[in-house]
């Protein structure tokens, strides 16, 4: 079966590494590799790697200049984690509401 | 936009901690308001819950109960065309009843324990996450 997009999100952002670059990115805007290798505490190609993981999941971009690559939080790479957040809220209310109507039904 | 956050439900009930234990933990209960199963409370028990078939899914969730404290915490992973993730229960009792509270997290907590501790855990990364959806809108 092919991944569902919330899958591939989920999946990218569930390494912790992963989640730092993307967050770090979120926050402070673009920034090379190198800028995120000096800081992340994992080598360069490991960085390259992460980073290609969360491109191919939609969540960053890159662009050439020079011999840099720079890269960029996509925000809105996050709308399928956030839709099935939001489709999951949804059935735990409603669950919610007959665990509540059950609890009246059942002896104290 | 529903915040990611939108996952936590907390409410009162006007019930006693071991009554709602009950509707959580006996398997026919547990099938009456959420779903078909073969639940036992037995921290490693491995079950299924079965919701109706879908196109290209079967309806079945494959979960591990994690944590049993009675009347207290309720804890299993909850996974889903191949999503893992962890649902928590906590009862905490109250003058008038229970406050119910339920987490479902895109992730198991341990896979944060591998990195700096909880610097990077799920908790921060909602945070996280909410700033940059609110400013996706």
């Amino acid at each position: 079966m092919r991944a569902a997009p919330h899958q591939v999100v989920f999946k990218s952002l569930a390494d912790p590494t992963r989640r730092a670059l993307f967050e770090r990115l979120s926050r402070d805007g673009e920034q090379t590799v190198r800028m995120l290798t000096d800081t992340s505490g994992v080598s360069q190609p490991a960085v390259s790697k992460h980073l290609g993981v969360l491109k191919h999941a939609g969540l960053v971009r890159s662009r050439h200049r020079g011999r840099e690559t720079h890269y960029t939080a996509r925000p809105r790479g996050l709308a399928p984690l956030v839709d099935w957040m939001s489709d999951y809220s949804r059935f735990w209310q409603d669950r919610f509401d007959r665990l509540e109507d059950l609890l009246k039904r059942m002896d104290p | 936009m529903t915040a990611p956050s939108s996952l936590v439900i907390e409410k009162e009930l006007p019930h006693a901690p071991e009554k709602i234990w009950r509707a959580l933990t006996q398997g026919a209960l547990l099938k009456e308001w959420l779903l078909d199963n073969d639940f036992q409370p037995i921290v490693g028990h491995k079950f299924h819950f079965r919701s109706p078939a879908m196109p290209k899914w079967d309806g079945l969730i494959d979960s591990e109960v994690l944590v049993v404290e009675p009347t207290t915490q309720l804890s299993y992973s909850w996974s889903a065309l191949g999503l893992e993730s962890v649902v928590v229960w906590t009862l905490v009792a109250t003058s008038s009843g229970t406050l119910l509270r339920m987490e479902h997290s895109g992730f198991r907590p341990d896979q944060d324990a591998a990195y700096n501790g909880a610097n990077y855990g799920w908790q921060k990364f909602i945070g996280a996450l909410e700033r940059v959806v609110a400013g996706l809108a």
